[in-house]
């Protein structure tokens, strides 16, 4: 019999899934777009050309300018990096949260579990958006002062965003653990002697990482979301850093006489968002067999 | 029945309490005081400074400090807009029911798309029906609710100039004009919120019912010859509920912050637009106050839903 690895057997599982696949491949494009593009689009992101102010796409502005005469191809290239990296981000913080969590209740049981349940829950029932609007409106200034204003609102918002995501992976990390700590294997390690901690990162953590990853690709999405609805509210990053969310914001008012200036960001983070669903769904075909009728 | 609403209730109110804490944590940590740019005016003497401080209690432990707002709050006192003018239950009252209107009517358009598709496409899987269903709830919850906002106004509003896209509160119009002019300009907001959940919750819905169609007894009603009909719709589907349920209630946060976000867009006046008005004011009670509102209903909804839960799933109530 030919052996195969789990990597390549997960390969295998997710190329079956023709839209994750899809999804794979536009995802790649915008990632290599928005990292090496701003290399090769020379156009300043702040350069103001007022001859040439709301111009529908044209050759020299592939999508088009802003009211100030901005390329908005330039911004959305620069942005989708901050996009992107703030998304990275939240779901890197909420997965540390959740699976630290997660890991100690699930291994702690009794009063310690269901002190962190408890908690969990109550977060859970938390209303996040105007939460995550009071944070920044309370501590942007304080953390403007503090790191200066781009890295204060990044650090702002990637804390909170990654703080209220944490639940449900919180939540699956310790259903797992539930499970996976009654397994031969894992008593075959206790009983040569292996401490908790060793048991949990040697021969626990590995094998409950499937669903994590899953669901961290989905929170990747919904930190998109998160950030572009703060800056489209006009509370996210300020107006030198055009994120996604902030483009859509400035270009409300002129809906009517420049419609390409929204719909350019807003597909961009749509097309962001569904195709990171859709990895998302491939990667549960890929890494949780029993998922798949 | 009355048992387990008490009992539901009794959850209720520590979390209730804990999210306050939150709150009240949260202001507290924050930097500056409300008595911070007043300590810069130098009309005012120090004197009366330390009094005001003394008399809100500015410099009481922050454990007093908890209690003297949840009295406050209690007791129906919950402060002064400093914007408005006006107290700020009186302002939250007028917005509050606008904002149920649009979550309310939204939620029914979301659960006449949900249901019936997700049930369908759950009867047929992998049928032509259920992959483009499928693949339209993706793209339906993966478009953020304000581009779909934005899209909307673009297509309805100025191209077709169909729909009106600010809600306008004062119409002048009487009888069966009014209703019209109101549910014109409502059928924006709520389409873009029922949508969204629309969307997520099919998925939900097939989900439950793929489920509950490989249990024996739905073989046993089959094969004692009922038809495929009264099998899905009586045995089926109220069964695949009781998780959807669940799964609604956890998604009531979301559902409220999509509301916030449609607010703002259609400039609807609700306590999502109070709100994001009331920060860009840096009105902090109305902030603090809008805030908790959202909590309550929240936990409002759940409540409900756990209610629901009982009456679908009677083993719930005994337990």
């Amino acid at each position: 019999m030919r052996r195969v690895s789990p990597a390549a057997e997960a390969w295998r599982r997710f190329r079956r899934h023709k839209l994750a696949v899809a999804g794979l491949i536009v995802l790649s494009v915008m990632v290599l777009m928005v990292a090496f593009g701003p290399l090769f689009w020379r156009i300043s992101v702040n350069d103001i050309d007022f001859s040439a102010r709301l111009q529908t796409p044209t050759r020299a502005h592939p999508f088009g300018t802003d009211d100030l005469g901005q390329d908005i191809f330039a911004r959305m290239l620069y942005g989708g990096r901050i996009s992107l990296a703030v998304g990275l981000a939240a779901m890197t913080m909420a997965l540390l949260v959740g699976v630290t969590i997660g890991a100690i209740a699930g291994i702690s049981r009794g009063a310690v579990d269901a002190a962190l349940m408890w908690l969990t829950d109550l977060f859970l029932s938390l209303p996040q958006l105007p939460l995550l609007l009071i944070l920044i409106y309370l501590f942007r200034d304080a953390l403007k002062a503090a790191f200066g204003p781009e890295v204060g609102v990044f650090l702002l918002i990637v804390l909170v965003i990654g703080g209220f995501r944490w639940m449900p992976v919180a939540r699956l990390v310790r259903a797992q653990f539930f499970s996976l700590r009654e397994k031969e294997f894992v008593e075959a390690a206790r009983a040569l002697g292996a401490s908790v901690p060793r048991q949990v990162v040697r021969h626990i953590l590995p094998n409950s990482l499937g669903p994590v990853i899953v669901a961290g690709t989905i929170d990747v999405a919904a930190a998109i979301i998160a950030e572009s609805t703060l800056s489209f509210l006009g509370l996210g990053f300020p107006p030198d850093i055009p994120t996604w969310g902030r483009i859509l914001y400035d270009s409300k008012e002129y809906l009517d006489i420049a419609p390409h200036w929204a719909l350019f960001p807003g597909t961009a983070i749509f097309l962001a968002v569904l195709t990171i669903n859709f990895v998302g769904d491939g990667l549960r075909d890929a890494l949780d067999p029993r998922k798949v009728l | 029945m009355g048992h387990y609403l008490l009992r539901r209730l009794a959850i209720a109110v520590p979390s209730l309490l804990g999210i306050s804490v939150v709150l009240f944590t949260v202001l507290a940590l924050a930097p500056g005081d409300p008595f911070s740019e007043m300590a810069l005016n130098p009309n005012i003497p120090p004197e009366v400074q330390a009094n005001l401080r003394l008399k809100f209690g500015l410099d009481d432990p922050i454990w007093q400090r908890y209690f003297r707002w949840l009295l406050a709050m209690f007791h129906g006192d919950w402060g002064f807009s400093f914007i408005s003018r006006v107290d700020v239950d009186t302002l939250i009252l007028q917005r509050v029911p606008v904002t149920l209107a649009v979550i309310g009517a939204s939620q029914v358009v979301a659960l006449l798309i949900a249901l019936p598709v997700g049930i369908y496409s759950a009867a047929r899987p992998y049928s032509w029906f259920d992959r483009i269903a499928s693949t339209l709830a993706f793209v339906g919850f993966s478009l953020p609710t304000f581009f779909t906002g934005l899209l909307l106004i673009l297509l309805f509003s100025i191209k077709l100039d169909w729909l009106p896209f600010v809600f306008r509160s004062d119409i002048a119009a009487t009888g069966w004009q009014w209703w019209w002019e109101h549910l014109k300009q409502a059928i924006m907001p709520v389409m873009v919120l029922g949508l969204f959940q629309g969307a997520s919750w099919t998925r939900y819905v097939r989900s439950a019912v793929l489920d509950v169609v490989r249990l024996d007894y739905v073989t046993t009603a089959r094969s004692k010859g009922l038809r495929e009909r009264a099998v899905i719709m009586k045995h089926v589907v109220r069964n695949a509920l009781i998780p959807v349920v669940t799964l609604v209630a956890l998604t009531m946060p979301q559902v409220f912050g999509g509301a916030i976000v449609t607010e703002q867009i259609f400039r609807v006046p609700g306590i999502g637009s109070l709100l994001i008005d009331a920060i860009l004011r840096n009105d902090t009670p109305v902030v603090m106050a809008v805030t908790f509102v959202f909590s309550c209903l929240v936990i409002l909804f759940n409540l409900i839903a756990d209610l629901l839960y009982g009456w679908l799933d009677p083993r719930i109530s005994y337990r």
